[in-house]
């Protein structure tokens, strides 16, 4: 058995945990990781790779900024571009409907000083002339971005190495015991960590560590079904979305383009699968090549999937327990952890190091799930039907 | 009426049928091919005049009843060419034909998918005029075409000699047999060889065939190397006693024994299992090829064993599959199959020792070597990433890091040697480095399939 002492261990060695790991190590924070598996491997890893600001939930932009303006000096920050474009994000509307649904989007994107390009079928006609002329309306917001989510984790735990961080990895918290404003944090590999912090960024397996202090949220696992064709010549820059949620896609320059589609499908995390039925395959190819024809003859060759937690109000818990100081919680990313997940890390390094950030971070408190939430419009829509999260159980 | 599908048209998927068949039922036979017989049975393309007896020599015989018997029952049957099945979830098949999307449901299925050429990589390997050796068979027995006129036939496999002599007979030139396992290791694998004394005698009659050509036969040779800018030239080697030679010619066929395919099988629900023997994953059946509930694999896709084990492994699963619905009882045709189809697969054990897989000379592969071709990974690539910081040492990690095995192919082709080079990197067992898992489309399916779905 061994023994460590830390100011703060990280429970996860997702993005979320790697980025916090990075900003306290640079804080001058001892700090470990004790992730079940290895970095970046679950939705981390295996998610979408988009850096997409606009069409985000209101009270997320603030941090959605901050973190944006991370992604953009990634390199400087971690030695490693992990092949972060700024491609730009295209929404694409089929009707009426969901030409003001982007409509609105774009107004609250402005709000937060993004620059939006409102896209009528002549301009698209002119910029996209691949794009099938069912799109009646577009918004292009030029600062989106994307990485490739499988480099970028890892990268970003070894710049973390590098700064002192001590990673363990196949090693699985079992308990965490606490009191005297202090954790002793309790593996299956027999490795102890005493601390003064715990970060609970353990994803999916999140809602265990909660539930040891008191705490709960309506978390379940599922993993958004994702394919990849063979190399095409590359003609796709930005990175598309129909918002009808049918189809997102982007292509990379080597020339793979990779698609994923909702509905999501529930995942199991005590088996570790995430599968994707083939279904959800032809559906997806099927609305690619609606959106471009010109694709119809490329080919799919591997679909893939990774869990991720999901909140039924799809926005994710960020900040302190409310029942035990020292303990922070990030998890519930529903899909969209990856834009803020450097966000996230350096705002969690400065409630720990400073006591505060400056980051509004209210709307992401564990304390509302206390009261019955709302299920999210997005959730009903993005998923094949909703769970009932069985609180009893667990 | 049971739904009794059959995926593969080679002597197990064929002999599979006929038992179906006999048995009174209609079988669904499967099949990604325009031809029946498999890879080593193949038929030629309509009108193509091949003499097939001639080149299928010593087993023209089985060739011929194999084929016969398939062409009486094939009317009789429910068989679908062309189709391929690309996924396998909740006992329905998903098929692609013509660039249709469609289903298929099945209450037992055979799957007899067989085996592909197991390649290691060699500097050079990926220039124009490098074939399998598979493939440089099926080039002769599809199209009637040889790979090159000055043709090296090189790897670790019983089948070089085999190809060597159908190319000789047709008219090519055989500048060299080269193979990488030394001739004392060969010696030592004769006494497991010897319990088939006719396969045997016939592989070294293929050698003799070779010898009284002229054309060079070389064991335990190493440092393989093709030579060409933007086609082969040459190939380049150390023989056994470390002299370097140098072979011109215009074409390689390059192999080193088969690997079964068991993607279908994995998505089915197979267990694979690790093979010290021929360092390799394969499914685990019990002794009639059940592979788990109504599912049965047969042939060269469930452990090497050549063409006389797949027709009788086929008839085998099919017997299983009758008695597990009920529609017959076990007998002793059952009992006589199985002892047939273990005394033929512990054969190949033995060719597998005197055949080997070559893991000391891919582990001394240089950086420089290509070894994905799909993705353009380099052995270097991979000996880089998992030096890094928190790098992988596992295959499926490895993968997700450097893209090797990413492509096309899906590992398919690399996934071997992938193997080797993450177990000889890390210092592990080969089985330690683990398996690159499968996930569908088993091949590429275009966008334009999913149209026909609603």
């Amino acid at each position: 058995m061994s023994r460590l002492t830390v100011d703060v261990a990280i429970i996860g060695g997702g993005l979320i945990g790697a980025w916090s790991a990075y900003f306290l190590a640079r804080r001058d924070k001892r700090v470990v990781i004790i992730e079940k598996g290895v970095v970046g491997a679950q939705s981390s890893g295996t998610n979408f790779g988009n850096l997409r600001l606009q069409g985000r939930f209101p009270g997320q932009y603030p941090l959605s900024l901050r973190s944006q303006a991370l992604w953009e000096q990634l390199e400087d920050l971690i030695g490693d571009r992990c092949e972060f474009e700024q491609t730009g994000h295209l929404y694409l509307s089929f009707d009426q409907k969901e030409r003001e649904k982007i409509e609105a989007y774009a107004a609250v994107s402005e709000t937060y000083g993004l620059t939006i390009d409102h896209l009528e079928p002549s301009d698209l006609r002119r910029r996209w002339p691949w794009l099938s002329e069912r799109v009646v309306a577009a918004t292009f917001s030029a600062r989106d971005a994307t990485a490739n989510p499988r480099l970028v984790t890892p990268a970003v735990a070894r710049a973390a190495k590098g700064l002192g961080v001590t990673v363990i990895e196949h090693c699985r918290v079992t308990e965490i015991g606490s009191g005297g404003g202090a954790f002793t944090v309790k593996t299956d590999t027999g490795t102890e960590i005493d601390c003064g912090q715990v970060i609970n960024a353990a994803g999916a397996w999140a809602l265990a560590i909660a539930e040891q202090f008191g705490e709960t949220a309506p978390l379940f696992p599922a993993g958004p079904p994702q394919f990849v064709t063979e190399p095409y010549p590359y003609f796709i820059e930005p990175s598309i979305q129909a918002v009808d949620g049918s189809v997102i896609f982007r292509q990379i320059p080597r020339g793979n383009i990779i698609l994923a589609g909702y509905p999501r499908t529930a995942a199991d995390p005590v088996a570790n699968r995430a599968p994707v039925p083939a279904a959800k395959t032809l559906s997806a190819m099927q609305s690619l090549a609606k959106v471009v024809p010109a694709l119809a003859n490329c080919h799919v060759i591997r679909v893939w999937s990774g869990i991720e937690g999901y909140l039924p109000d799809m926005v994710p818990v960020i900040g302190p327990s409310r029942t035990t100081p020292g303990l922070f919680h990030a998890f519930g990313f529903c899909g969209h952890g990856f834009q803020i997940g450097p966000g996230v890390g350096l705002c969690l390094s400065e409630m720990i190091v400073d006591g505060e950030t400056a980051t509004p971070l209210e709307p992401f408190s564990i304390a509302r799930f206390e009261n019955p939430v709302e299920t999210d419009e997005k959730f009903r829509r993005e998923f094949d039907s909703e769970p009932a999260p069985d609180r009893s159980a667990s | 009426m049971a739904d009794i599908v059959i995926i593969g048209d080679g002597p197990a998927g064929m002999n599979a049928a006929a038992v179906v068949h006999a048995h009174g039922h209609r079988p669904i036979l499967i099949t990604e091919s325009r031809q029946a017989g498999g890879q080593g049975y193949r038929r030629p393309s309509p009108g193509l005049e091949l003499d097939m007896p001639s080149l299928m020599g010593s087993e023209a015989g089985k060739y011929l009843a194999l084929h016969a018997r398939f062409e009486a029952i094939r009317s009789a049957i429910d068989y679908r060419q062309n189709t391929l099945v690309w996924n396998i979830e909740n006992r329905t098949l998903h098929l692609l034909r013509d660039g249709v999307a469609s289903t298929q449901s099945f209450d037992a299925l055979i799957l007899a998918t067989g085996a592909m050429d197991r390649i290691a990589p060699v500097p050079g390997w990926t220039l124009p005029g490098v074939f399998t050796l598979g493939g440089a068979q099926v080039a002769l027995k599809d199209q009637g075409c040889f790979i090159g006129r000055r043709v090296a036939f090189v790897g670790s496999s019983p089948l070089l000699a085999l190809a060597a002599q159908q190319y000789r007979k047709l008219g090519a030139d055989v500048v060299v047999i080269a193979d990488t396992t030394p001739l004392l290791d060969k010696v030592a694998a004769l006494p497991s060889l010897a319990n088939s004394p006719r396969t045997l005698l016939r592989g070294l009659a293929y050698l003799g065939g070779a010898w009284r050509a002229g054309v060079p036969v070389l064991n335990g040779v190493t440092a393989l190397a093709i030579e060409g800018d933007d086609h082969v030239i040459a190939i380049t080697l150390k023989d056994s006693g470390n002299r370097d030679r140098r072979f011109a010619c215009d074409a390689v066929a390059l192999g080193y024994g088969l690997k079964p395919e068991t993607q279908l099988a994995e998505l089915a629900g197979a267990t694979l299992v690790y093979d010290e023997t021929f360092r390799l994953w394969l499914p685990r059946t019990d002794a009639y090829g059940r592979a788990g509930p109504g599912l049965y694999l047969a042939g060269d896709g469930a452990a090497i064993g050549g063409a006389d084990a797949a027709e009788a492994s086929g008839a085998l699963a099919a017997h299983a599959a009758l008695a597990d619905l009920g529609f017959a009882e076990p007998g002793a045709t059952m009992l006589g199959l199985r002892r047939r189809v273990g005394r033929l697969r512990a054969f190949q054990q033995g060719l597998a020792r005197a055949f080997a897989w070559p893991v000391a000379q891919i582990g001394a592969l240089a950086d420089s070597v290509t070894l994905c071709r799909c993705e353009n990974v380099s052995v270097g690539d991979v000996r880089r990433a998992m030096d890094q910081e928190l790098g992988p040492v596992e295959i499926n990690r490895v993968k997700a890091m450097t893209r090797c095995g990413m492509g096309r192919c899906q590992g398919r082709v690399c996934g071997p040697s992938l193997q080797e080079i993450v177990a000889g990197h890390a210092g592990i067992a080969g089985a330690a480095a683990g398996r690159l898992r499968v996930q569908a489309p088993v091949k590429p399916i275009a966008l334009a399939a999913a149209d026909a779905i609603s």
